[in-house]
């Protein structure tokens, strides 16, 4: 019998398959981007800048975190996981015109969660650690606020809106349509957090 | 019937590279694709503190890092263990964070620079006063808008 030659493989398919390969591990990697909290520094202060205003004893929530990393919270010694619901009751507590509040509407606490402030002060001495986990229960206990207003008026919550809006794929009418809601939220519920100048020794 | 007897018999064609192309352009895209430029080496410990409620840093080109935290191992038998400040690749004082960010703000076009966000990677274990005195030049420098990098996770449990 005569010898055959052995058939040409047909490569034609093989860009197809390289581009499926090459498809599928564009859309299943993900490039690494940092989350972290976001805050914003107050400026300078300037040498004749008219003093502050004065702010009631009772719209003021101290907390203060010493070199042990113990928290102080309104003179009184407390733990991490409960400074998220003392924070929602201070804010939510609403004793003067506020309609939304569901707070128990106490003498001592705050007025309206308009003029409500929290103060943080920190200890040079303090683990970043720790001073990160206060933080971010204080803003969880303003997003847990603002959710729950945002769930009410547009059934949606604080937290997934402004991520929406922050999502580039999101289109512009969707933005504008946003960007009206979160700052209504924001009003509702303002982040006043101030930080002190940490306290030696 | 000639016509059809014009194929050589006996040797093996060529197996066919059109295709290599395709495979090596693959992988390039792949390695392209997953790779993350690394900036800077690290200098320091950074072992981030956990948080769960954060926000996304999108945009990397609009981003300052600095980093803090104690030195690696290698390098602590010249620079000791208390914990030291990184800017690019070398160890930085506080004293050098408004030149830094002075340097990063004329890196960039002009149109973006209120846009620009500091990025604090610093390690857990630190202790806040260097983050604070780090905070106050960035007042200085009137850098305001700063995130501290965390990891996601439940911070009370981290803590407790």
């Amino acid at each position: 019998m005569a010898k055959r030659a052995a058939p040409e493989v047909n490569a034609g398919s093989m860009a197809d398959i390289a581009f499926l390969l090459l498809i599928f591990f564009l859309v299943t990697t993900t490039i690494e981007t940092d989350s972290g909290i976001s805050r914003k520094l107050p400026p300078e202060l300037d040498e004749n800048q008219p003093p502050p205003p004065v702010i009631k004893e009772r719209n003021l929530f101290t907390v203060i975190v010493n070199s042990n990393d113990e928290l102080l919270v309104e003179d009184e010694v407390m733990q991490l996981k409960d400074l998220r619901a003392a924070a929602v009751a201070f804010l939510d507590n609403g004793a003067e015109d506020c309609s939304y509040c569901q707070g128990a509407k106490a003498e001592n606490s705050s007025t309206n969660p308009t003029k409500a402030i929290i103060s943080l002060v920190n200890n040079r001495g303090t683990s970043y650690k720790r001073y990160i986990a206060v933080q971010n229960e204080l803003v969880a206990a303003y997003n847990q606020l603002r959710d729950r207003e945002a769930q009410k008026k547009y059934g949606e919550s604080f937290v997934s809106m402004e991520q929406r809006y922050n999502d580039p794929r999101t289109s512009e009418r969707d933005k504008e349509r946003l960007k009206p809601r979160l700052e209504e939220i924001r009003e509702l519920y303002p982040e006043k957090l101030s930080e002190a100048e940490p306290k030696k020794s | 019937m000639s016509k059809f007897n014009k194929k050589k018999k006996g040797d093996l064609p060529a197996i066919s590279t059109a295709s290599l192309p395709d495979i090596v352009f693959m992988l390039l895209f792949f390695f392209m694709v997953a790779t993350v430029m690394r900036q800077n080496t690290k200098l320091v410990k950074n072992n981030l503190p956990t948080a769960n409620q954060v926000e996304k840093l999108d945009k990397k080109d609009l981003v300052m890092y600095i980093y803090a935290g104690e030195p690696v191992e290698q390098y602590q038998a010249t620079y000791g263990t208390s914990a030291k400040i990184q800017l690019n690749d070398k160890f930085a004082d506080v004293s050098e964070i408004q030149d830094f960010i002075y340097q990063e703000r004329a890196s960039k076009r002009e149109e973006v620079v209120p846009f620009l966000t500091t990025a604090l990677k610093v390690d857990g274990e630190s202790k806040m006063g260097l983050i604070s005195d780090i905070k106050q030049e960035l007042r200085k420098a009137n850098a305001l808008k700063i995130n501290y990098v965390t990891k996601k996770g439940n911070a009370v449990e981290q803590n407790n």
